[in-house]
């Protein structure tokens, strides 16, 4: 397959990244801002022997793609704040029972209905913490229509390597903007590690990852979201099984941090360091763009795990600027990495932080003695 | 294969409480799933939350044991993705028509090809004896000590209203008639609800006058009415008796299917 350059939506870049990378189950509720997400993937599944289905809402649009991993395929969701809520229950399960599968979150303004069509970064907290219980999963936000489709494809990879639901934390501007996107036809897809005849179905190889044991390759698995054995079965008044199980769960994605950090690190040696992810990220290239050498940048596409050990490639630091479109949810993860001080530069409501707003950040932030301090732009 | 190897032996003995009609439904539909030959690796079992669903780990093939009520969109995925597997789901009334009822009724809507076998002993039994949308008026349970005030779900006639191919209902007592119900539900396309009356002894029995198991047995064998029996008396001008269900093959139809076998 050779490349295809076109102009498209970020949404629509997805999907195009979600075929490329061999997804082949699409299970969806429609919402604002990810509708087209959807709606590329109900036209172009059938055409790759895949199947689209429209669930009832975004509890079951989670639990299908789950159910279809186990199946074989790879699997993907998208929706939005209010839907991303409601699969929250799901992704419990899939993170218990090691899941592979892949959920868009195109954010649009909350709490609750809020702005459907308007861009924000509220739900990067919830996407870390939100079900119950404790786990780890792994979070990239897109900051281009190339990125929509590049980081969807890697979505997939880091999916099944660590068996776990991996989030495409868009907005509604990545989504909705159209830009040149390259659409590669040389995807190399890395498949999930089967299980073998040998080994037991939880229980984990070196790396603390077991092999994926799928419906109808002759294992007879028992997949469960209570606490269970290394056999897949349930196993719940154990006070020691239970934590080894957890650790051994969280400690499989977190032991990474650092290893799977995806990021770009611009003019380390500066004094006021910008750090974004998302749209945010495209206000700060511009800054730096228009004040060249003075700022430095950390970019992130992989938000969570943290890549905390990348914080100290900015030697000369003195403070790290955080602009969000959110009150600052980025900003304290930063804080507990560094004693550097921080400074929260949050925006609500749907529009992006201009330039002038990041150099009034910056002039606030070259001085500010505090280790938590927030800008009002 | 023998029904013992339909069996997870190292799973056995099952958690149900002595008396409790789950393991004689677990029992049919392994004993069904044997008689018509399916291929170990080629059925899978999925279930939700509840007692009911416990019993998709005690099978040998393939199991998806997930959460409260969405036992069917869960299914739908595996459906989907294998459309030449048999898909059989656990579940009770609490988990498919309380917390999964939207997912039932558009699971019927679709007209999927699973087969859906609820065990409804009117009860939340795992939690410890709550009111479910399947408790008879009047009846006494933890969360209705002054006995049921809201009417209870006719769980068949919702999936026949929303279109499944096949609806029966059966009960613990009729095991040769719910077999060969569970299938003829494998092997109709489309979705197949066969609803299973099954005795609670601990939870429901005992607070509702039937003490003994076989006080229960004995009430579903006397308060089932045969379909044929049903029908004659109702175009005879003679009511359903309070208290009183059809059992039997309710719907049987060829309507258009999704995921169905390649």
């Amino acid at each position: 397959m050779t490349d295809k350059t076109e102009f498209l939506n970020g949404n629509t870049a997805c999907a195009e990244g979600a075929i490329a990378a061999g997804c082949r189950f699409f299970a969806g509720y429609p919402i604002t801002p990810s509708t087209e997400v959807a709606e590329r993937m109900a036209a172009r599944l059938p055409k790759v022997g895949g199947t689209f289905i429209q669930m009832e809402d975004e509890l079951a649009s989670m639990a299908a793609i789950i159910g279809g991993a186990w199946a074989g395929a790879r699997t993907m969701t998208a929706t939005s704040g209010p839907g991303f809520s409601l699969m929250m229950e799901n992704i419990g399960y899939a993170a218990m029972t090691e899941t592979p599968c892949v959920v868009v979150n195109v954010q649009r303004g909350g709490p609750s209905t809020g702005q459907p069509t308007m861009a924000a970064q509220g739900d990067m907290i919830q996407a870390r913490f939100g079900s119950h219980g404790d786990y780890s999963i792994i979070a990239l936000a897109p900051s281009s229509v190339q990125e929509m489709f590049d980081l969807t494809v890697k979505a997939f990879d880091l999916a099944d390597r660590f068996r776990t639901p991996v989030f495409l934390m868009a907005d509604e501007t990545i989504g909705h903007m159209r830009e040149k996107v390259i659409l590669r036809g040389d995807v190399e897809i890395i498949p999930r590690r089967e299980l073998g005849s040998d080994e037991l179905p939880c229980k984990p190889d070196a790396n603390g990852v077991p092999g994926f044991g799928t419906f109808g390759n002759g294992h007879g698995v028992h997949i469960t979201g209570l606490t269970h054995d290394e056999r897949g079965y349930p196993a719940t008044d154990s006070a020691a099984l239970h934590e080894n199980l957890v650790r051994r769960q969280v400690g499989k994605i977190e032991n990474f941090r650092n290893e799977i950090a995806d990021v770009d690190i611009v003019n380390p040696d500066a004094e006021v360091i910008f750090i974004s992810y998302g749209a945010p990220t495209r206000a700060v290239q511009q800054l730096l763009a228009d004040y060249p050498g003075v700022y430095g940048h950390f970019n992130l596409r992989i938000v969570w795990p943290f890549p905390d050990a990348k914080l100290a490639e900015f030697r000369a630091a003195k403070a790290f600027v955080v602009p969000e479109m959110n009150l600052g949810q980025i900003a304290r993860e930063v804080r507990m990495h560094t004693n550097v001080p921080v400074v929260t530069a949050p925006k609500l409501g749907g529009a992006l932080h201009s330039v002038d707003e990041l150099k009034h950040a910056a002039d606030v932030a070259a001085t500010a003695t505090g280790t938590f301090t927030e800008v009002l732009l | 294969m023998t029904l013992e190897d339909w069996y997870r032996q190292d799973r056995l003995p099952h958690i149900y409480c002595a008396g409790c009609g789950n393991g004689t439904i677990l029992n049919c539909t392994l004993r069904a799933v044997n008689e018509l030959g399916l291929v170990q690796d080629r059925t899978t079992f999925v279930s939700g939350i509840g007692c009911s669903s416990r019993a998709a780990g005690y099978t040998s093939s393939d199991s998806l044991h997930t959460t409260h009520g969405r036992a069917l969109p869960f299914a739908t995925g595996v459906k989907l993705v294998k459309p030449e597997n048999d898909v059989i789901v656990f579940t009770g009334d609490g988990d498919l028509s309380a917390i999964g009822g939207n997912h039932f009724i558009h699971a019927c809507r679709r007209n999927i090809d699973l087969t859906v076998i609820c065990m409804n002993n009117n009860i939340y039994g795992m939690t410890g004896g709550q009111g479910s949308p399947c408790t008879p008026y009047g009846a006494i349970t933890t969360t209705t000590p002054y006995g049921m005030h809201e009417m209870p779900f006719d769980l068949c006639a919702v999936a026949e209203a929303a279109g499944a191919n096949y609806v029966a209902r059966w009960t613990s007592f009729h095991v040769k008639e719910l077999t060969e119900a569970i299938r003829t539900g494998i092997e109709t396309p489309g979705l197949s609800f066969i609803e299973v009356m099954a005795q609670c002894p601990t939870s429901f029995g005992s607070k509702n006058k039937m003490k003994q198991v076989s006080q229960m047995i004995d009430m579903f064998r006397t308060n089932a009415v045969l379909k044929g029996k049903a029908e004659r008396d109702r175009a005879a001008g003679i009511p359903l008796a309070p208290g009183k269900f059809i059992v039997g093959e309710l719907v049987r139809r060829s309507n258009p299917v999704l995921g169905g076998r390649p």
